[in-house]
């Protein structure tokens, strides 16, 4: 086992850091009150070939592994949340192209994909199909040059700034989830809009739109694998997107780790710095410690994905583990910040509203508890 | 059209609480400090290459120093340029600004073709700002220093150089050298696929021998200056304010002028 980091990994990541900490995070606070994601940062993003790292070289990519991606991803996430998960939500449309694409899907979509030139989005969610994955009321129907899509989808993550999205429709109601087919649908589609942008808790400048769907007309070619796998294709992407955004979560945690323990050894209470006594102490100790264990398990599971081996078990395991780390680590920075920390003039408190987000998206931490004891029970991963 | 950017690797500003000066040799300890490529030489590469974006050229860079300087030149080739040279020898150590412009403009000899040599304005570490017109004056070609925006015409050079408080547009024929400001543009962030053909490239590397020079010119023995003493600057001490209503302020403040005569 070996857990160093290659001379291009290193390389790759000192320029992320670098970019991530000079471009991103001085605008964090700023971006999040006026609430709106700000085109630069994905032209940054663009410019330093991110978004092509894992999409094969052949497609206009670079040929990297999704643990370099990840990497990446940690970095990003660390300075800005918002901008490591546009960066994320990314791949969970070049990630389904990759995987159940055809040739000729992959060799339009991916190469201004990989340049940043156009965004990916991925569309499920709905009013009435969350965690319940399966009870997708958007239809699609099949016509004799190709699929008529009707419905809406909400809090789309890069809903309205990416270009190309993958839409789980239902073919077949009767068949509940075995219906669900994949569809590749192009911004400016007729009978596809943007309706309500939803106003957040946290990570207020992160795009999570709604999507309407009017009779719109999608052509026979964009069926993204079979008319029967877009459960399969949905299950597949949101496990890989798991490891996404417990990255993301990993990226708060550590920043909020961070701020916490150069506050707590400047802060002078009682004559001294409170990072001498033992309470605080043992509260960075443990921030630490969650941390390396939550950076390990996604670490494994994108090393499995690039293995091509099972990974889903590790990466609900991350993105459990990651999100409630970050949720406790961001509520315990505050707590280390005192009476600053509940301010808006420290990061502390922002931190601890995007976490949030982290227990609930991609499958609630609930639903990630139920993947793993079905697969441990069942002898699986 | 042949563009050469000199460079200069320096310590990073951002790091300058860690900067230590060796009393014994006058020279800063270079040891755990982070190295950048000098700001102002990172926008004459920037310049470099949208020249070369917009005119077509090979853009060679060139930086005298120790062997750890083949980093910044080779993030020169990440953002864009197209060939490293290092020039690298124990005798150039100790290099006052005569020396150093002496080396580079013969490393500038020896690559022969070159229609504008680019260099920043001064080096955030020694600050003296000669270096550039130091190579012009041993490469005998015009030299326009603190320029803030370059239009290649022709054979022809336009700049405005900047001044304290306005500019003058200078013409000069090629080939030419210009020193620019940070004004002139926003240096781009390497990508990653130029990193790794940057990682790839090789570093072309010159000692003294290969640049045949007068080892009188070079290093510490081919320096018209010597380094007395560097030393650390006592931190200046904290302004007062003054208080009270604005006369008594104004009352206080030219009792004070007049105390230390000052006016």
């Amino acid at each position: 086992m070996d857990f160093s980091f290659s001379e291009e990994q290193k390389l790759i990541l000192d320029l992320v850091d670098e970019v991530s900490k000079k471009e991103f995070a001085p605008i964090a606070d700023e971006i999040a009150q006026k609430g709106e994601f700000p085109k630069q940062n994905v032209e940054k993003l663009a410019g330093l070939d991110l978004f092509g790292v894992t999409i094969p070289k052949e497609y206009g990519g670079l040929g990297m592994s999704y643990l370099t991606w990840a990497l990446i991803a940690e970095r990003i996430s660390k300075a800005c949340a918002t901008t490591g998960l546009v960066f994320g939500a990314n791949l969970l449309c070049t990630y389904p192209l990759l995987n159940f694409g055809s040739e000729d899907q992959k060799k339009k979509y991916l190469p201004p994909l990989a340049k940043g030139k156009s965004m990916g989005a991925f569309a499920l969610t709905e009013p009435e199909a969350g965690s319940d994955a399966g009870n997708v009321q958007t239809t699609a129907q099949r016509k004799e040059d190709g699929y008529l899509l009707n419905g809406n989808k909400i809090f789309i993550t890069n809903g309205e700034i990416a270009d190309i999205y993958i839409v789980i429709a239902n073919l077949n109601k009767k068949r509940g989830a075995r219906g669900l087919a994949a569809f590749i649908v192009e911004k400016g589609t007729e009978g596809f809009s943007f309706g309500q942008h939803f106003k957040k808790m946290g990570l207020e400048a992160l795009p999570n739109v709604e999507l309407i769907f009017t009779d719109c007309m999608v052509p026979k070619d964009n069926l993204l694998g079979g008319e029967k796998q877009g459960f399969k294709i949905a299950m597949k992407t949101f496990a890989a997107g798991r490891i996404g955004v417990g990255i993301g979560a990993l990226g708060i945690a550590e920043a909020a780790f961070e701020k916490a323990k150069d506050y707590s050894k400047q802060r002078i209470q009682f004559g001294r710095p409170i990072s001498s006594f033992q309470a605080v102490q043992h509260t960075l100790a443990n921030m630490a410690t969650q941390i390396e264990a939550a950076r390990f398990l996604l670490y494994k599971a994108a090393w499995l994905l690039d293995k091509g081996e099972p990974f889903e078990k590790f990466a609900s395991m991350g993105k459990l583990h990651a999100s409630e780390s970050a949720m406790e680590i961001t509520t315990k920075a505050v707590q280390i910040f005192g009476g600053y920390g509940y301010t808006k003039d420290y990061p502390v408190e922002r931190y601890m509203r995007e976490a949030k987000l982290f227990e609930i998206i991609e499958g609630t931490s609930e639903i990630q508890r139920g993947i793993i004891a079905n697969l441990i029970l069942k002898g699986k991963g | 059209m042949d563009i050469i950017v000199c460079i200069k690797q320096v310590p990073d500003t951002e790091e300058i609480q860690k900067v230590k000066i060796n009393p014994q040799t006058n020279t800063i300890v270079r040891e755990s400090i982070k190295s950048i490529i000098n700001p102002f030489d990172e926008n004459a590469i920037e310049e470099a290459l949208r020249i070369k974006e917009k005119n077509s050229a090979f853009v060679t860079v060139i930086s005298m120093g120790p062997p750890q300087a083949e980093e910044a030149l080779r993030k020169a080739l990440a953002m864009g340029a197209d060939k490293a040279i290092i020039l690298s020898d124990p005798s150039f150590a100790g290099s006052d600004t005569l020396a150093t412009s002496y080396t580079l403009a013969s490393a500038i000899k020896k690559i022969g073709n070159f229609d504008l040599i680019l260099l920043g304005k001064q080096a955030i570490d020694g600050d003296t700002a000669q270096v550039g017109p130091g190579v012009a004056e041993w490469l005998q070609i015009p030299q326009i220093t603190y320029v803030r925006k370059i239009q290649i015409d022709g054979r022809m050079v336009r700049a405005e150089r900047s001044l304290e408080d306005s500019f003058e547009l200078v013409e000069a024929n090629l080939p030419a050298l210009v020193t620019v400001t940070k004004e002139i543009n926003e240096p781009r962030y390497p990508s990653l696929r130029g990193l790794l053909k940057a990682k790839a490239t090789k570093i072309i590397h010159w000692t003294s021998q290969d640049l045949q020079v007068d080892l009188k010119k070079v290093g510490l023995d081919g320096s018209a200056t010597q380094v007395i003493r560097i030393f650390t600057p006592e931190p200046p001490s904290h302004g007062e304010i003054l208080t009270g209503s604005v006369s008594q302020k104004a009352d206080k403040l030219i009792k004070k002028l007049k105390k230390k005569n000052l006016i």
